[in-house]
């Protein structure tokens, strides 16, 4: 108990962020930062400390720097916003990318205790969403906005989701179908039952009654359940391809019409509740195989990357206008941690812009005035003006999304095995059933046309249609506990099949953000301490990894500071003259720098040289795991950044598949040509550099080390935390394609076995009724067990 | 034995009620989120801070 006493006050009460620097407290509570206090004052005014009931610590730490929410005034911008407005209220939907726990839900729940003007919210924690609908008159979108930045729970309003909400809400009757398939199989079945145990000669008139009952209830599961087999059969059979629905529904077509046949006629009972518990089972099978990922977006572009808005310089006064408003010669203005939206010309200001997620250079670029900065780039630093040169959608990073690898569907790029099979197994199941229709015919009409029928109702794959979506939603669940969210079932079966990976550096074996530096010099304490004192003055990002690393001095002042954007910073310090910047900025002689070209701060004092400092971009932890792969696998590292890195990378790839300074659309190229030398490709990502080579790819993975932030359009989302466990996910994959294997394997056992009732035409629907569900039965639970002992056996459970 | 009409008719219109149910309910949106609310129904407009942290 003491210990956590201890705890809770070095904790920030807020976020639990340990705040041993710096404490800030308020009502006998500790905050790390200002911003976690102000939001723990507006909950504590309005009596919302019910938040800090539920959770320990359930807040997001406040320490980042606060944005601009102007263009949420602008009308055109609102009228895109909103879902629904009049004068009397609005509804409004923000995705919060910080709700993640039910203190969250609470609260954005309860916000109508803050401003009576919101009249109700409701979380959808899955999605991430809150859906608020607040009073047009008393408050406005703007301030709605504001009040949920200030509590902590910023939306992420990107110019994606303006441009693709309708989009969103894609109408499905899956669930409906389901529905309806599984009312009518229970009350076939239960009306079926009596036939099978026998009805009395006296109950006659029963067994016509329950005749008509079942064929009135198989219509609404042919005319509507399953109407999609239908469709998609003739499409398939339009475009002259044979997959695995058209088999079956012709199988449901045959059950329907010897049902009708049989009862019309009283001639027998018919198939009723084996066409309707297949289509039952069937449509359960696509329900699994569609697992969605509500948190997650597969499909974003450089749209959900930029800003919705950006603030125009019109004269003396400066206003917020919609990305899509922009025009060539407009003056912008971008403020520090903004993103530039178009390429534009730097005309004020000290422009420092990271590239690392455009071009996937790892360090911040410096540009002087004139010269043109491309979209996309981030600036660090003081706000710059600049002249659009080129519309958004021209840009030299936007460009990319021109590419015909954008517009080309995805659907076929690999022909799954359940494809390949389907044609021969169409072709065999036809054979058969005419081959017993005509071995039948000269002897008995009606044996013979029985035959024929119940070889296509036996032999419809009903288990071979369902092992694939079983295995590989069982797959797709391993993957997701270890991080790693696949599309859609169909790309466990590609990760099974490439042979080739390429891999992107910056962002995707380094850490964003997380560089390592090395000290090279030969300073004396006090030199030291003088060099920590330049830094200081400076927001350069080199030089605050150099305060960082030279933690524990103290800062003393500086005289004649100067700095020299991109090249480096002189000042004078006890009187000593003090230069910290480039090689040629503190003129080494080349040959005192080392070999490999790096990320170097050289330093001179009173113009004597002392030393650099060299940084490098942090690995991640798969990294040495990545080369294991080359045994089995092509590796390529195909970067954006300077070549810097190769001697330090030589260890994981050959020397020779390693590229860089590549642009996006060289990316995208090198993967094509991979492509067309018979490669099936393997790209992994994750800037917008990488967007155009993951879209080629057979297979695109984005990396990211919070699934929540923005990540390029892919197939797949990998936590970089997981990156070390590729090999296990490549092999796993394997393994559950053989499940698939093995299941087919079974199915057709089954198949076999009906069969042989089948030809002989004596095909009583009582074997039919119970084969169906039995195969559907075996196929479900060996293809769950087999996916999870292979997943153990890899070490992913 | 006549009356197996009128209770199969009865059983066959109960369900067709439920299923009906389960229609309304799907074009209501109670099926969009099923995480949410068993969240929900556990909190408290006016949690006891004191109750609830132990």
């Amino acid at each position: 108990m003491k210990q956590a006493e201890i705890d809770h006050k070095t904790t920030c009460y807020h976020c639990g962020n340990d705040c041993a620097d710096e404490c800030i407290e308020q009502d006998e509570k500790v905050f790390c930062c200002n911003g976690c206090r102000e939001v723990y004052s507006i909950l504590s005014q309005n009596g919302l400390c019910g938040y800090y009931a539920y959770n320990e610590y359930p807040g997001v730490s406040q320490v980042k720097a606060g944005k601009r929410l102007d263009y949420l005034k602008e009308p055109s911008i609102i009228r895109e916003l909103t879902d629904y407005s009049d004068e009397k209220f609005t509804i409004v939907t923000f995705y919060v990318p910080d709700i993640h726990c039910s203190s969250c839900i609470w609260l954005l729940e309860h916000l109508n205790k803050i401003n009576p003007a919101i009249y109700h919210s409701r979380v959808d924690f899955l999605r991430k969403q809150v859906n608020i609908r607040f009073d047009t008159q008393l408050i406005t979108l703007h301030e709605v906005v504001s009040l949920l930045d200030k509590i902590g729970y910023e939306p992420l309003i990107s110019l994606q989701d303006v441009v693709k909400k309708q989009a969103f809400d894609k109408k499905d009757n899956l669930v409906k179908k389901i529905a309806v398939a599984g009312f009518c199989f229970g009350n076939v079945m239960l009306l079926s039952f009596p036939e099978y145990l026998g009805i009395s000669v006296y109950e006659q008139s029963f067994r016509q009654f329950f005749g008509w009952l079942n064929l009135a209830f198989c219509l609404p599961v042919l005319l509507y359940s399953s109407t999609g087999y239908f469709k998609s059969a003739w499409t398939n059979l339009k475009n002259k391809v044979l997959n695995i629905d058209f088999p079956l529904a012709l199988g449901i077509t045959v059950l329907f019409v010897r049902t009708a046949v049989e009862i019309l006629t009283h001639t027998g009972p018919g198939f009723a509740d084996t066409l309707c518990g297949l289509v039952f089972f069937l449509l359960v099978g696509k329900f699994v195989q569609r697992k969605t990922y509500y948190h997650l977006s597969f499909e974003r572009d450089y749209r959900s990357f930029f800003p919705v808005a950006v603030q125009v310089i019109d004269g003396a006064n400066e206003r917020p206008v919609p990305l899509s408003d922009i025009q060539v010669g407009q003056r912008i203005l971008i403020r520090n941690n903004e993103i530039i939206p178009a390429d534009a010309i730097l005309l004020k200001g000290d422009a420092r812009v990271d590239f690392s997620f455009v071009t996937g250079e790892s360090v911040p670029v410096s540009k002087v005035l004139g010269e043109v900065v491309y979209a996309g780039g981030r600036q660090t630093g003081e706000a710059i003006e600049l002249e659009v040169v080129k519309p958004v959608s021209q840009s030299y990073l936007t460009r990319l999304w021109n590419n015909e690898a954008f517009t080309r569907t995805q659907e076929n790029r690999v022909q799954t095995f359940s494809d390949k099979v389907s044609k021969y197994f169409t072709f065999a199941l036809l054979l058969i059933a005419f081959g017993s229709l005509f071995f039948w015919l000269p002897f008995d009409l009606p044996r013979a046309i029985s035959a024929f029928t119940a070889v296509l109702i036996i032999a419809c794959p009903c288990a071979l249609a369902l092992s694939t979506p079983f295995t590989m939603s069982a797959a797709l669940s391993i993957f997701d506990k270890n991080f790693f969210y696949l599309k859609n079932t169909a790309v466990v079966e590609q990760l099974a099949r490439i042979d080739t990976i390429v891999l992107d550096k910056t962002g995707t074996i380094t850490i964003n953000g997380e560089t390592s530096i090395t000290a090279h010099i030969a300073a004396t304490e006090t030199e030291r301490q003088m060099i920590y004192s330049v830094c200081a003055n400076s927001t350069h990002p080199l030089s605050r990894l150099i305060c960082q690393y030279l933690d524990n001095y103290i800062k003393i002042s500086t005289n004649n500071y100067y700095e020299a954007p991109g090249r480096g910073i002189t000042a004078d310090v006890d009187g000593h003259f003090i230069k910290v910047g480039s090689a040629k900025f503190v003129n080494v002689m080349q040959a005192e720098t080392s070999s490999a070209k790096k990320t170097e701060v050289h330093i001179s004092i009173d113009e004597k040289y002392i030393g650099y400092f060299t940084i490098q971009q942090r690995y991640r932890d798969g990294v040495t795991s990545v080369h294991s792969l080359s045994l089995a696998y092509k590796l390529f590292l195909l970067s954006g950044d300077h070549g810097h890195e190769r001697e330090a990378l030589s260890s994981v790839f050959p020397k020779e598949d390693m590229f860089f300074e590549r642009t996006p659309q060289e990316k995208l190229d090198f993967i094509k040509q991979l492509q067309q030398n018979g490669h099936k490709v393997m790209m992994m990502g994750d800037g917008l550099n990488d967007a155009g080579a993951l879209k080629q790819s057979d297979l695109g993975i984005a990396i990211t080390d919070n699934v929540n932030n923005f990540s390029p359009g892919s197939d797949a989302i990998l936590d970089g935390r997981s990156l070390k466990k590729l090999p296990a996910f490549l092999k796993f994959s394997k393994d559950a394609l053989h499940v698939v294997y093995i299941s087919f394997c079974i199915s057709l056992t089954y198949n076999v076995i009906g069969l042989s009732y089948a030809v002989s035409g004596k095909l009583s629907p009582l074997i039919a009724a119970i084969l169906m569900p039995l195969s559907t039965f075996t196929i479900i639970s060996f293809t769950s067990i087999a996916t999870h002992l292979a997943a153990k056996r890899r070490k992913l459970i | 034995m006549s009356i197996i009409y009128f209770l199969i008719g009865c059983s066959v219109l109960l369900a067709l009620v439920f299923l009906g149910a389960f229609f309304w309910a799907q074009r209501n949106g109670q099926h969009d989120d099923l995480y949410t609310p068993s969240v929900r129904i556990l909190l408290d407009d006016d949690p006891d801070e004191n109750d609830s942290k132990k």
